[in-house]
């Protein structure tokens, strides 16, 4: 047995090679190890910084971002203009939700209200919603309204989308099963139509979600007096790279954290699902 | 309980030039068991579908059913975001749904999958479910099309088995549409062969059951539905 393997398998080729090159062994999980390589720029950052290879005023060391973020949050000012953002995203993503999804429904359940809805949606689509910007300003000012209403925009298109896309492909034999089965037009938007509908459009909301943000990002920009994008403009006058990469931080964690949300919703709502079933 | 003959007449359905049903007629015993043979295209479908009000029917045509009406399809057709045993009572309300719903599992050898999720079901599991969806709503008429047509060869055998044993037990008027000849013969008291939109063959299979293959009348009955339908077979030597 043993003699055969070393005759199909050349020792020096198979079984040396990877031991000699092998990188140290770690008694880390793969879950862990994924974070060894930016663990790693992040150290190459410190130590770059350190040795004076790059300007605070360029980038910042991440000790100072730490120490500033922890200073921040103590001094209450962090958490104040986070919690000024968040609310800004919570009354854009409500409004901008309840009206793709109510936009959707209209379009999506009756021949009329896709020829209304639909066309001037399509239409709309199409613009990058991001440049309504001026037009906004000139409409709503420069206090909260053209905020919230930039991120409702913004969230409204891809619910609006994808709910549309999910019902119009709802599966037809599934359909004529429930009116056999007796199934209302009620029943049949509701147990059929809109649970199919439903994967896709959580889709939607997970773009919205980030769709949301690069709209709260973009109307922060504009002659805000707090939030968090007010922090990273304040910053910028001051050279203070720290306090704007403490900005940013706090922007990508809202966004892995809303991701994390949908994903945690689509487990319970889609347990149905093959792929979750096993999982 | 009442138990009605179905009645068909003037029954006539046209795509475009294409006559599917030409005045058809047609009466079906209460609590028989029949089956619809016929080539693709023949109208079978087409003649299921109305009898489903799936398609309505032209108003020239007499239809007299007994109702309630029941489907199994070719596929199962399970909601696949609604565990079992609400597929099995989809439609219905009232109380006590899923006593209801298990009970009709049970009969279909399901009763341990009622919180189960359609997708984790075999092809045969998913089809017994169907079957359980319909028996639940004690039909009167129950429409089979092709409900085994997608089943390996040896699941199909435990369908028949369980179909026959159900209408057995409930007794419901049962059209079953097949293209199988073997399958009509083994199932039903009457077959029908469907050829350009009318009736081309009606025949009584006087069988007692369980039929055998081997039978020389299942044979000979074979052999007829097969001329009906064009297929002329070579005399075994």
């Amino acid at each position: 047995m043993s003699e055969t393997h070393a005759a199909t398998a050349p020792r020096d080729l198979i079984l040396e090679r990877p031991r000699r090159l092998s990188w140290p062994r770690l008694a880390l999980p793969p879950q862990l190890r994924r974070f060894l390589s930016p663990l790693a720029i992040v150290l190459l950052w410190q130590a770059a910084s350190m040795a004076g290879l790059i300007s605070p005023r360029t980038l910042a060391a991440p000790s100072t971002v730490l120490a500033s973020a922890w200073e921040l949050t103590l001094s209450g000012e962090l958490p104040a203009h986070l919690l000024v953002s968040l609310g800004r995203v919570g009354a854009g993503l409500a409004i901008g939700l309840s009206a793709g999804v109510a936009l959707a429904l209209v379009a999506g359940l009756s021949r009329r209200g896709e020829e209304v809805v639909d066309a001037p949606m399509q239409m709309l689509r199409t613009l990058p919603f991001l440049a309504l910007v001026p037009l906004f300003i000139l409409w709503f000012g420069i206090g909260e309204t053209p905020k919230i209403a930039l991120v409702a925009l913004g969230a409204t298109f891809p619910v609006y989308l994808t709910l549309f896309a999910g019902i119009r492909g709802v599966e037809p034999k599934l359909v004529e099963a429930g009116q056999v089965f007796g199934l209302d037009r009620r029943g049949l938007v509701r147990h059929v139509v809109l649970p199919a509908a439903l994967p896709s459009a959580l889709v939607g909301l997970r773009y919205a979600l980030g769709s949301a943000w690069l709209s709260l990002v973009i109307a922060e920009q504009i002659n805000a007096s707090s939030g968090i994008g007010f922090l990273i403009n304040d910053a910028r006058e001051f050279l203070r790279t720290d306090i704007i990469v403490v900005g940013l931080l706090v922007y990508a964690l809202l966004g892995l954290g809303a991701d994390a949300l949908v994903r945690l919703v689509e487990r319970r709502a889609l347990a149905w699902r093959p792929s979750l079933i096993k999982g | 309980m009442t138990d009605r003959t179905l009645r068909v007449r003037h029954l006539t359905r046209r795509f475009g030039t294409n006559t599917v049903l030409d005045n058809l007629s047609l009466e079906l015993e209460p609590g028989s068991f029949t089956a619809l043979l016929g080539r693709s295209g023949s109208g079978k479908s087409t003649l299921l579908r109305t009898l489903a009000g799936l398609d309505a029917a032209p108003a020239e045509a007499q239809l007299d059913l007994p109702r309630p009406v029941a489907v199994a399809f070719q596929e199962p057709r399970l909601l696949p975001w609604k565990k079992v045993w609400q597929n099995v009572v989809i439609g219905l309300d009232g109380r006590g749904l899923r006593d209801r719903a298990e009970a009709a599992l049970q009969e279909v050898g399901l009763g341990r999958h009622l919180d189960a999720w359609p997708a984790t079901l075999s092809g045969g599991e998913a089809q017994r479910t169907a079957l359980a969806r319909a028996l639940v709503r004690e039909p009167r008429l129950l429409l089979l099309d092709e409900p085994f047509a997608a089943l390996d060869a040896l699941t199909r055998i435990r369908m028949h088995a369980l179909v026959l044993e159900l209408w057995r037990h409930h007794r419901p008027t049962t059209l079953i549409v097949t293209h199988d000849v073997d399958e009509a013969v083994l199932l039903a008291d009457r077959v029908l062969v469907l050829d350009g939109g009318r009736i081309a063959a009606d025949v009584a299979v006087g069988l007692p059951r369980p039929r055998r293959h081997a039978d020389p009348v299942f044979s000979a009955l074979r052999r007829q539905l097969l001329g009906a339908l064009g297929v002329e077979l070579e005399e075994a030597a």
